[in-house]
């Protein structure tokens, strides 16, 4: 039996298919977290919630996808490789199929050297690699010691690439692993650079699996730089610094990029998915602007 | 080699309350090449701990600090080093190790360092670490460079999303190891072997402690047993 989720119903229909990310609360509060799903609940296949994003402390990536589910949006659950053992991450894998998550995110994680607990142990016992290969071995029906499940989950399962990656052959072998240990669909880190995302878009699409172009909301100019100097694998260039910086309203233009690129990636891409850290509401705006 | 740094000496003072006599360790081998454990150092220490109203009744910079038998020599041929409160060690952990195993279970033996890691020696007085004792050396693949070290993340299958013009988001003077271990692979026509994917870390191998027995114990100026 083939288990659907909307995220691969959408995508294996091939119309263009749109995901957002949205930020679990620090906290208990879940009012404002669900205020934003609901805002965008019928607008998106998918939400992405993160998985103490940036290292920084937050309510779980679980419980807040079971929320999401709960008000009628199918979650991808992000998964990082930096908080848990392999015993956890299976073990929680499991726990999110009984839930009824359906869509894992398998990524790295950024270090906790960036995080609000820099003195925690950063655990990193498999990678993002080998966290592609565990969800697909629990859909087979074992553990990753091959002892097999009383019951199996069928994830759909998703990875990250970064397009813009510099240098580009490290990244690309890494990509071709997650398409070889099973990930059947990528969302992109934030790409700029339409054309060179084509090229990379045609090559990596090839291969068999779905490309979602990750489109990060410029907010201001102010942020622009901030990601430049300070997040990693993120290099905004200067001409859209140059038309933030131009505008009389920052973040309304911010809007207004971010819809072009919207509108240049449905020409030739499976979907985006929209990256607007804290500006969930401006996320409906980008799609209607699109 | 084992890199070593000083600790803090307001915490050795504390760690040395109440206690009026002391014996210092340094170590010949590695805390000597770091300038944390050699003559120099041991000298210093001294002058700090009398300045205190500690006395400072003798001490003794063994070849290897970590060789038990060396320890035992002192403990046999020094009166003053049974006699002192404490020990105090100028040496790696193992050294402390090495020398609380070889005092009376009596008497305090403490560390005046803190010990980092297993270096490479770029030259004097420039350590780089370059393997951490995993127990499941993988260089043959990756060129002679430790994506279990030298990576942050310690990452088997290439670099992470965070390296940015090849630099580690991490250590972001460094250039990232996975740039370093394609770009030197990739000189040795070797880059097929990145594209075989590496199976999660055997962390059985590095189940601590670990030791090694090439021989029956027995030796016998070795009075005391292995603890």
């Amino acid at each position: 039996m083939e288990i659907k989720t909307r995220l691969k119903d959408e995508l294996s229909s091939g119309r263009f298919v749109i995901t957002a990310e949205i930020c679990p609360p620090r906290g208990t509060d879940v009012s404002s977290f669900l205020e934003k799903a609901r805002l965008l609940r019928g607008r998106i296949a998918a939400a992405n919630v993160t998985d103490n994003q940036r290292a920084v402390m937050r309510l779980s990536s679980l419980a807040c996808s079971v929320l999401l589910m709960n008000e009628g949006i199918d979650p991808v659950f992000q998964m990082t490789c930096r908080d848990r053992n392999r015993l956890a991450i299976q073990s929680d894998l499991l726990g999110a199929w009984v839930l009824g998550v359906k869509n894992v995110l398998a990524l790295t994680g950024d270090h906790v050297a960036f995080g609000d607990h820099r003195e925690a142990k950063a655990v990193f016992d498999i990678d993002s690699v080998q966290l592609v290969g565990v969800v697909e071995t629990l859909n087979s029906g074992r553990n990753m010691n091959g002892t097999e499940l009383r019951g199996k989950p069928d994830f759909y399962t998703g990875a990250v690439v970064a397009p813009e990656a510099d240098p580009f052959g490290p990244e690309w072998i890494k990509f071709e692993k997650k398409v070889a240990s099973g990930a059947k669909f990528f969302q992109t880190q934030a790409i700029y650079d339409m054309d060179k995302f084509k090229e990379f878009f045609d090559k990596a699409s090839n291969t068999g699996v779905k490309v979602m172009g990750g489109i990060l909301l410029l907010k201001s100019a102010k942020m622009a730089h901030y990601l430049n100097n300070n997040v990693p694998g993120v290099t905004v260039p200067s001409s859209l610094i140059e038309e933030l910086e131009g505008a009389s309203d920052q973040l309304e233009k911010g809007i207004e990029i971010a819809s072009r690129q919207v509108r240049e990636l449905k020409k030739f891409c499976h979907g985006a998915h929209i990256m607007a850290i804290g500006q969930e509401e401006s996320v409906v705006k980008i799609i209607e602007g699109a | 080699m084992i890199i070593t740094k000083k600790k803090d000496i307001n915490a050795i003072l504390e760690s040395l309350k109440g206690k009026k006599t002391v014996f210092l360790f340094g170590c010949n081998s590695c805390a000597e090449q770091c300038a944390t454990g050699g003559e120099k150092e041991i000298k210093e220490m001294t002058a700090i701990l009398e300045e205190h109203g500690i006395k400072v009744v003798g001490s003794s910079i063994p070849d290897e600090t970590c060789y038990r038998q060396l320890i035992l020599k002192d403990y046999r041929l020094k009166p003053e080093l049974k006699e002192a409160e404490a020990v105090l060690v100028l040496a790696c952990g193992a050294g402390v190790r090495t020398v609380a195993d070889a005092a009376d279970e009596t008497q305090p033996v403490l560390p005046a360092l803190d010990s980092l890691f297993l270096a490479s020696v770029e030259r004097v007085g420039r350590f780089f670490e370059g393997c951490s004792l995993c127990g499941e050396c993988v260089l043959h693949i990756t060129g002679g460079i430790c994506p279990h070290t030298e990576c942050p993340k310690g990452l088997l299958n290439g670099p992470c999303g965070g390296v940015a013009h090849g630099m580690c988001e991490v250590n972001i003077e460094s250039e990232c190891a996975w740039v370093r271990i394609y770009k030197r692979l990739e000189k040795q026509g070797r880059l097929h072997a990145l594209r075989n994917i590496a199976a999660p870390k055997n962390h059985s191998a590095g189940t601590r402690p670990r030791k090694v027995l090439l021989r029956e114990s027995g030796n016998s100026a070795d009075k005391k047993g292995r603890k």
